[in-house]
C-alpha cells in the first residue's frame, strides 16, 4: 500500500483557474499542484479565494478558465458526485453526513451491501467496524452519528471518502471546532492516509497546524496565487507576509498628524475581560478621538473580541467600565444603550437590509433605540437621510433607492450612517473596507479619520494592515485567541505587526 | 440495547397509550375487549393507515403531503365513473387509477425538487387540483354495484363471534408490513432518513436526491390511491366530498406515532398505532352513544399536543445526555 515515491506527473494539477461572479473576480489564473502522499496547506484570509478554488476543483461551481489534470488525465467534474467518482473527495468543516443515521449507514449510504434488495445490516456493521479500525477507531457503529463528538464525525466522513477510492482528499477547515486532543487524532489519520499515497489539501487558519503536519504551502490572496513553497522554505514571517502583505497604495499611505497632549476622556475600559474557549482575558481602553485597531489572522480572536465588547457573546470574566461607571454588557441592546455602535463584517447578511431604501436603512438603528412606541416621523427620517447622504457623500444621493442597488462602498456608508445617526460614543467597525472597490477604500478611511476628529472612540478590525497603520493610534495584535501585543506611536508599522503576528507562541499551548 | 430502546421510546409511548386506552374502554364497556372490536378497528381505519404509511415516508424525508385526502376523493369518484359509466372492469380501473396517482405524485415530487418549492405549497396546490377535478367529474354520490365489490365484502378471514378480517384490513396489514420493510431494510429507506437528517449532506454523499424525492411523493400518492380503492370498497360508492381533511388525520397519526415533523426520525409501526389510537377514540364514542363525534377531534387534538410536548422533552433530554459523554475518544 506504500506508494510514497514522488511520481513525475503530479497527482492533481490545476493551471490557470479563473472564476468571476457578476463582475467580481474570485479567482484569477491560479495554479495548484498536489503530489501523491503530500499534505498541502491551502491558506489565505477571508475572501482570498480558497473556497472558490475548492468549489471549482470539485465541480460545485463551474470554472471560467483553466485546466485540471488528475494523474495526467484532463477532467472537468460537473458536480460533487462527479468529483467523487473521479477520486476527489471533500470533507467540510460542517460534517456533511446525516446525523440521524447510524455510523454504519453513514459510511455506506448509497452502497450498502444488499441481498435481494434488502440491506445486510450485520455485514454492513462488520465492514464499518473493519474500516474504522484502520483509523484506530473502535466505536459502536450502530449508534446514530450525532451521538459522537465532531472529531469522530470528521473521521467517519474521511473514512467514507477514502473508502470510495478517493485519491485526493480535501479537508476544508476540519480542525476549526476540535480541541487539541481531537486535532492529534485527526493528524494521525492524515499521516496514515498520506503514507498510503493519498494527496491531501488541508485548509486551515491555524499556522501551528500547518507547520506541524504539512509538506507544502500554497497561499492565495485576493483571488491570486501569492506563493507556493515547501514548508521548510517558508518561515512564519514570510508566510504571514504572503497572506497579509499588500503593496502600499498611494491613497492610503499618509499618516495622520498625531495630536498629542490632548486630554482624551476614557469612553470605555475593559479589564481582564474574556470568555473561556473563545478569547483569553484582555485589557482594552477606548478613548475619545482615538482609533484602536485589531490586527491578526483569521481566527486569531479579532471578531471574538469585538463580540464581547458589543455584548453579542457575554464575557465570563473581567470588568467593564463605561464613562467611569462599572457595567455589565450582556446583550447588543445594552451595548447600544451605552452608546456603542457595531458595523459587522458580513454587510450583506448582518448589516444592510437590501430591499429597504437608503432612508429606511439609516433610520433603523435610531428607531430601534427609541423603541417602537415613539416612531421617527417621516420628516425626521427625511432630515436624517438628507444629512448623512450629504455628510458621507452617498451616491446616488437618492434616499428612496433600495440599498441593494448601491455599490459596495456606498452600502458601507449607509451602514455607517445608520450608526452615526444614533450618535454613538464608541463605534466598532469590522473590516470596513472589505469587498469595496479600491477607489472607495480611501473615502472610507477618510471618514474614519473625520469621525475620530469629532471625538468618537473607534475600534476597527482590519486585515488591510497598510490601511490600519494610517489611521490607528494604537494597534492590538492578536494570535491564537489572545491579545499578544499593544503597539502605539512609532511602533505602528506594517513590518512590526507582521513580525508580531508571525512569532511562534512561546509555549505551544494553542488550544 | 438501551440506546435502541431509547430510539424506540416514542413508539413505545404510543403503544402504551393505545393499550391503556384499550384497557380503560374495556373496563367501562365489558364487551369492548373482543376480537370483533379489534377487527372492526382494523377495517374501519384501513384506508387511513394506508395513507399514514405513505405520509410517514414523506414526513421522515422532511416533507409534507397535503394532497392525499383529495387524491382519495378523486380516486373514489374516478372508480365509480369508470366502473359504472364507462364499463371498465374493476381490476383494470384499479390499475389505471394507481398509474394516474403515481404520475400525479411524481409530478409533485419533481416540482418540489426541480423548482425548489416548499412541499407544503406544491402539495397544497395538488390538494386543490385533485379535489377540483373530482368535482368536475361528478358532484353526486355515485354507488358502485359491480360484482367484485359485492364479492370482496363477502370475503374475509373469519374468527368466529362475528370477528372478520376483511379484505381492506388485509390490504392494510400488507401495506404496513411492506412499508416497514421498504423503510427500515432497504437502501431507499436509508436515503429517506438521510434526506430528513440533512438534505445537502445527502446530496454531497452522492445520493440522487431528486430521484429519491420524486419516488417518495410517488409512493405517497400511490398509497393514497390505494387508500381510495379501499375506501370505495368500504363504502361501495364514489363521492367527490369523501375523505375531506384526511391528510390532517394522517399527519396527526404520524406525529402521534412518534415521527418528528421536522424529519429524520420515525417508524411506520408508530403511524399504525397513531391511527389505531384515533380509531379507539371513535369506537369509544360510538359505544357511548351519547357523546358527540366531535369529541374524537378534541381528544385527538389534546393527544397531539401531549405527544409533541413529549417529543420535545425526550429530544431535549437526549441532547443533554449526549453533551455529557461527548468525549468518546478512540
Amino acid at each position: 500500500m506504500h506508494a510514497t515515491e514522488t511520481l513525475p506527473p503530479p497527482l492533481l494539477a490545476l493551471a490557470g483557474f479563473s472564476k468571476s461572479f457578476a463582475g467580481f473576480t474570485a479567482l484569477d489564473r491560479v495554479d495548484f499542484t498536489l503530489r501523491a502522499g503530500e499534505i498541502h496547506a491551502l491558506l489565505g484570509e477571508n475572501g482570498a479565494g480558497k473556497s472558490t478554488l475548492i468549489k471549482a476543483m470539485t465541480g460545485v461551481v463551474a470554472r471560467d478558465a483553466g485546466t485540471m489534470k488528475l494523474d495526467g488525465v484532463a477532467i472537468t467534474p460537473r458536480s460533487a458526485q462527479d468529483a467523487l467518482a473521479a477520486g476527489i473527495a471533500t470533507v467540510y468543516q460542517e460534517v456533511n453526513l446525516a446525523p440521524n443515521l447510524s455510523v454504519a449507514q453513514n459510511l455506506f449510504l448509497g452502497r450498502q451491501p444488499t441481498r435481494f434488495g434488502l440491506v445486510r445490516e450485520g455485514e454492513m456493521r462488520r465492514r464499518a467496524r473493519a474500516l474504522l479500525s484502520e483509523f484506530g477507531l473502535s466505536i459502536d457503529v450502530a449508534a446514530p452519528l450525532e451521538s459522537y463528538s465532531v472529531a469522530i464525525q470528521h473521521i467517519v466522513a474521511i473514512a467514507r471518502a477514502v473508502d470510495q477510492s478517493a485519491r485526493v482528499l480535501i479537508l476544508d477547515e476540519p480542525t476549526a471546532s476540535l480541541d487539541a486532543h481531537e486535532v492529534e487524532v485527526l493528524f494521525a489519520v492524515m499521516r496514515q492516509l498520506s503514507a498510503r499515497g493519498i494527496g491531501i489539501v488541508f485548509v486551515t487558519h491555524f499556522l501551528d497546524q500547518v507547520y506541524a503536519i504539512c509538506d507544502r504551502i500554497t497561499v492565495l490572496r485576493n483571488g491570486r496565487l501569492a506563493g507556493s513553497a515547501p514548508v521548510e522554505e517558508l518561515p512564519r514571517l514570510d508566510l504571514v507576509r504572503l497572506m497579509l502583505g499588500r503593496e502600499l497604495s498611494e491613497a492610503t499611505s499618509r499618516r495622520p498628524p498625531v495630536i498629542e497632549g490632548e486630554a482624551r476622556a476614557d469612553i470605555a475600559t475593559f479589564r481582564g475581560v474574556g470568555k473561556a474557549g473563545t478569547i483569553a482575558p484582555f485589557d482594552l481602553s477606548l478613548r475619545a478621538g482615538h482609533v484602536v485597531g485589531l490586527a491578526g489572522l483569521l481566527g486569531s480572536g479579532r471578531t471574538e473580541t469585538v463580540r464581547l465588547v458589543f455584548g453579542v457573546d457575554p464575557a465570563d470574566c473581567g470588568a467593564a467600565e463605561v464613562g467611569g461607571r462599572a457595567v455589565t454588557i450582556g446583550s447588543p441592546r445594552e451595548a447600544m444603550a451605552l452608546g456603542f455602535g457595531y458595523c459587522p463584517e458580513e454587510r450583506k447578511t448582518e448589516g444592510i437590509v437590501a430591499e429597504l431604501t437608503v432612508r429606511e436603512n439609516i433610520a433603523l438603528a435610531l428607531q430601534a433605540r427609541r423603541g417602537a412606541l415613539s416612531p421617527l416621523s417621516r420628516r425626521e427620517q427625511d432630515a436624517l437621510a438628507a444629512r448623512f447622504i450629504g455628510l458621507l457623500d452617498i451616491r446616488p444621493p437618492d434616499p428612496e433607492r433600495p440599498v441593494g442597488l448601491l455599490s459596495g462602498g456606498n452600502q458601507q456608508k449607509v451602514l455607517l450612517a445608520r450608526w452615526l445617526a444614533t450618535a454613538p460614543r464608541l463605534l466598532i467597525l469590522d473590516e470596513p473596507t472589505r469587498g469595496i472597490d479600491v477607489g472607495a477604500h480611501a473615502e472610507i478611511i477618510g471618514l474614519i479619520r473625520d469621525l475620530c476628529r469629532e471625538g468618537m472612540a473607534l475600534l476597527v478590525v482590519s486585515s488591510e494592515l497598510e490601511e490600519l497603520v494610517t489611521y490607528a493610534d494604537e494597534v492590538v495584535v492578536l494570535r491564537d485567541r489572545a491579545h499578544v501585543a499593544r503597539l502605539s506611536g512609532a511602533q505602528i508599522e506594517v513590518s512590526t505587526i507582521l513580525a508580531t503576528i508571525a512569532q511562534a507562541p512561546a509555549c505551544a499551548d494553542a488550544a | 440495547m438501551i440506546r435502541f430502546l431509547s430510539r424506540l421510546t416514542p413508539v413505545l409511548a404510543t403503544a402504551a397509550v393505545f393499550l391503556a386506552g384499550f384497557v380503560v374502554c374495556a373496563l367501562i364497556y365489558p364487551n369492548f375487549a373482543s376480537l370483533r372490536v379489534v377487527m372492526n378497528l382494523l377495517t374501519d381505519n384501513a384506508f387511513l393507515v394506508i395513507v399514514a404509511v405513505g405520509m410517514t415516508f414523506v414526513i421522515i424525508s422532511g416533507g409534507i403531503d397535503l394532497s392525499v385526502g383529495s387524491v382519495i376523493g378523486f380516486t373514489t369518484v374516478f372508480l365509480a365513473l369508470a366502473i359504472e359509466r364507462w364499463g371498465v372492469p374493476p381490476l383494470a380501473a384499479f390499475v389505471l387509477i394507481l398509474v394516474i396517482c403515481a404520475a400525479f405524485g411524481a409530478a409533485m415530487g419533481a416540482i418540489i425538487q426541480y423548482f425548489e418549492l416548499p412541499a407544503f405549497i406544491v402539495t397544497l396546490a395538488g390538494m386543490f387540483l385533485a379535489r377540483g377535478v373530482s368535482f368536475l367529474l361528478s358532484t353526486e354520490s355515485l354507488p358502485i354495484t359491480a360484482d367484485l365489490y359485492a364479492h370482496l365484502s363477502e370475503h374475509a378471514l373469519r374468527f368466529g363471534a362475528g370477528a372478520r378480517l376483511t379484505v381492506p384490513a388485509i390490504i392494510m396489514l400488507v401495506v404496513v408490513l411492506a412499508g416497514m420493510v421498504l423503510l427500515h431494510l432497504t437502501r431507499f429507506g436509508a436515503n429517506v432518513y438521510a434526506l430528513g437528517g440533512s438534505r445537502t449532506a445527502t446530496g454531497l454523499m452522492g445520493i440522487n436526491v431528486g430521484r429519491t424525492t420524486v419516488l417518495i411523493y410517488t409512493l405517497s400518492s400511490v398509497l393514497a390511491g390505494l387508500a381510495g380503492i379501499v375506501f370505495s370498497l368500504y363504502t361501495s360508492s364514489g363521492y367527490s366530498l369523501s375523505a375531506v381533511g384526511v391528510e390532517l388525520d394522517a399527519i396527526a397519526a404520524v406525529v402521534i406515532g412518534g415521527t418528528l415533523l421536522s424529519g429524520g426520525y420515525g417508524f411506520i409501526f408508530g403511524s399504525f398505532l397513531g391511527v389505531m389510537i384515533q380509531g379507539l377514540i371513535q369506537t369509544y364514542i360510538s359505544f357511548d352513544g351519547m357523546l358527540s363525534s366531535w369529541w374524537a377531534k378534541i381528544a385527538t387534538g389534546l393527544l397531539l399536543f401531549a405527544f409533541i410536548a413529549f417529543q420535545q422533552l425526550t429530544l431535549h433530554l437526549a441532547r443533554r445526555s449526549r453533551r455529557a459523554p461527548a468525549g468518546a475518544h478512540p
